[in-house]
């Protein structure tokens, strides 16, 4: 693999150039957090950053996306009649310092939004047009777990260009054909040759920095239903729980979405929006049955979802990456490590498990 | 001296023993620091899981409504009240309950002291003299508790429950409204333009993503089926366009309005720091000084906009 030695004094230079050719995202400190934002003209990505507080899956897949649109006067030709809006845009965009967990997330969505029956035609574009310009992380947080759940603080396999942080300059490996198109543009090519040992033991560092972990090695030997039937794990959490969509809305790899038609002066509008599973609307049929309607199936369907039918469906490890924001920004304190080793563990002749959180 | 959290568990072991109760609801430590979990023991070795300290920050009435159970439920002054709230509203009788009441000393504001620290906090110290001990990788800090206080408690003016059959520990010294101004924020905002004060809502709401944590943390919010949840018909559009977003917040503030006892619960909970108190007490001041009213001092009144008196101010209709 090409690894490139950039500067730091010469960062700012590169970043010019791309924008000539790729709209910008990047970190950036708003009010007391960090949120990835288009990055204007001038404006630089904050690299110190640990990681943005909500995931960035919305530069992708945004909260609120229109889909289609109709007019809705009667007197014109496509009165009511739905059509993909003229002026949506596919332009490339580069998002810079992305964290390997947050680029780990997306094959796991495009399992939903790419299947050989459907292809998800506004994520599919977003997902092409973006070039990911990762930043391997040094410092993971107390409650980050990434390594046991698939991804890691240095892993690059899904991600274009991936900058390791090295004081004086940044060391980028370019990893796919995206990665060094963005490379050219830059003007970055100084190539750094003998690295690979010492970037093998950065790596390694990093990785024995997370702390936390989960255990999954037994989630697709559990009996589904004995998993479901678990009142020992739903029932403490479910009472705790108040069922508010913080942990999907934060997750970079919840999917759900709900669709709706609005009606702005004469032109309609459909929109797709984020929904949870936590909310009681998100199953309440037509006829007034909610199949999940108490608190403590709707708990439980997020862990199973995660940890359990998508373990089966995809056989592909859990619907997680690690990243450790719902752990972090749950008001009451659901903790998925926690959750996580109780299904591992869970001994249906018992009905016992262990809860812990490492 | 023996501690809050030694005093809780002897009551509520007692409580169970003595089959008073079927449950004891209070919290447990979290897994992470600052955050404990709202907790329901029905055993001893439960109890034993208790704990109290400043990161007990949720409204545990919360947690009782429409329960049928015989319940022991912890109580700071608010959380009290909004256990007297739900007894006058329907949602909890009284005799279900045994009230154990805990003197507040106000509870830590999460995003004050991580913003504080050097790196990421591992642990918490929450000493009995009045001071906070953070710890981290490469650092250790201790701060005065009433610097880092969450801003609800700094101006607290009912710390002590105002209902209870137990008190877990002795009355604390009650702040007053002529030393601490519980409404210097609200004045702030009330001496805007309206053009101003628009800009100040409208930056104050821009970062919700509507997952409504705050009205799901919140006591008050019991609704079957909240407003902003009706789909035939539907009142308010579900995406995070700035209209709907701000239906919801204004609502739902108004439908606290005269019930809300500042918790603060909507605040600790919202995961992206919107200062929510900014809608709610406006409208206690406004409660305070039109109608004299302060919510859940009482298990008997009705709130003043749940209810008409001949004297009701009505300077408003023009």
């Amino acid at each position: 693999m090409k690894v490139i030695r950039i500067d730091k004094n010469d960062w700012a230079e590169g970043i010019e150039k791309i924008r000539k050719t790729y709209s910008l995202i990047g970190p950036v400190k708003e009010k007391f957090y960090h949120i990835f934002a288009n990055l204007g003209s001038g404006q630089m990505p904050d690299m110190e950053f640990t990681n943005s507080r909500i995931s960035p899956k919305y530069i992708i897949y945004p909260q609120s996306e229109i889909i289609l649109k109709c007019s809705m006067n009667a007197e014109e030709e496509d009165y009511k009649i739905y059509r993909e809006p003229e002026d949506k845009e596919y332009k490339e965009k580069a998002v810079l310092g992305i964290r390997p967990c947050d680029a780990d997330s997306l094959p796991v969505v495009m399992r939903n939004f790419d299947t050989d029956e459907y292809k998800d035609p506004y994520w599919l574009r977003a997902f092409e047009t973006t070039t990911l310009v990762g930043l391997a992380c040094d410092a993971p947080c107390p409650s980050c777990f990434c390594t046991s759940a698939g991804s890691g603080p240095y892993n690059h396999k899904n991600l274009d260009v991936m900058l390791i942080d090295n004081k004086d300059h940044y060391l980028a490996e370019i990893i796919t054909e995206k990665g060094e198109k963005l490379a050219e543009a830059a003007g970055w090519q100084d190539k750094a040759e003998g690295i690979a040992d010492e970037i093998a033991k950065r790596k390694s560092d990093a990785e024995s920095k997370i702390e936390s972990n989960v255990h999954t090695d037994n989630l697709a030997k559990q009996p589904l239903l004995d998993l479901y039937e678990a009142t020992s794990i739903w029932e403490k959490a479910a009472f705790a729980c108040i069922n508010c969509g913080t942990c999907t809305y934060v997750c970079p790899t919840c999917w759900c979405f709900d669709i709706q038609d609005e009606v702005y002066g004469r032109e309609g509008f459909r929109i797709r929006n984020w929904d949870s599973c936590m909310y009681p609307l998100f199953t309440l049929h037509a006829s007034a049955h909610n199949p999940r309607g108490t608190k403590l199936a709707r708990l439980r369907q997020r862990f199973m979802h995660k940890l359990k039918y998508y373990v089966d469906k995809y056989e592909n490890g859990i619907q997680c990456t690690g990243c450790g924001r719902c752990v972090r920004l749950c008001p009451v304190n659901i903790d998925i490590r926690r959750i996580c080793n109780m299904m591992n563990s869970y001994d249906p002749e018992t009905c016992t498990c262990e809860a812990t959180v490492s | 001296m023996k501690s809050y959290t030694d005093n809780i568990k002897e009551i509520s072991k007692r409580l169970l023993k003595e089959d008073k109760v079927d449950m004891v609801i209070g919290y447990r430590t979290g897994s992470v620091p600052l955050m404990h979990q709202p907790f329901f023991a029905q055993n001893q070795e439960e109890v034993d899981e208790f704990v109290w300290d400043s990161n007990c920050g949720l409204n545990l009435a919360n947690y009782i409504t429409d329960r049928t159970e015989r319940i022991g439920i912890l109580a700071t002054g608010c959380n009290s009240r909004n256990i007297a709230v739900h007894i006058v509203e329907g949602k909890i009788k009284r005799e279900q309950l045994y009230i154990i009441g805990i003197p507040c000393k106000g509870m830590v504001d999460r995003h004050k002291l991580s913003a504080m620290a050097d790196g990421d906090i591992t642990s918490v110290e929450d000493e009995n003299n009045g001071s906070i001990t953070i710890t981290g990788q490469n650092f250790s800090k201790t701060v005065d508790k009433a610097e880092v206080l969450q801003e609800n408690c700094s101006v607290c003016v009912h710390r002590n429950p105002v209902i209870y059959d137990e008190l877990a520990a002795e009355e604390v010294t009650e702040q007053k409204r002529d030393d601490v101004d519980p409404y210097a924020r609200v004045k702030e905002i009330e001496a805007l333009s309206p053009e101003e004060k628009w800009a100040h809502f409208d930056d104050l709401l821009s970062d919700c993503i509507r997952c409504y944590a705050c009205r799901n943390a919140c006591p008050l919010c019991y609704c079957p089926l909240c407003f902003v949840d009706e789909s035939n018909p539907q009142w308010v559009g579900k995406s995070i366009d700035h209209t709907d977003v701000r239906t919801f917040h204004f609502l739902r503030a108004y439908h606290c309005a005269g019930r809300c006892t500042d918790c603060g619960a909507c605040v600790r909970s919202c995961p992206v720091g919107i200062n929510v108190r900014d809608f709610t007490k406006k409208l206690e001041k406004d409660c305070l000084e039109l109608f004299d009213w302060e919510a859940g001092l009482n298990t008997e009144q009705r709130p003043p906009l749940d209810t008409y008196r001949p004297d009701d101010p009505e300077e408003f209709i023009k």
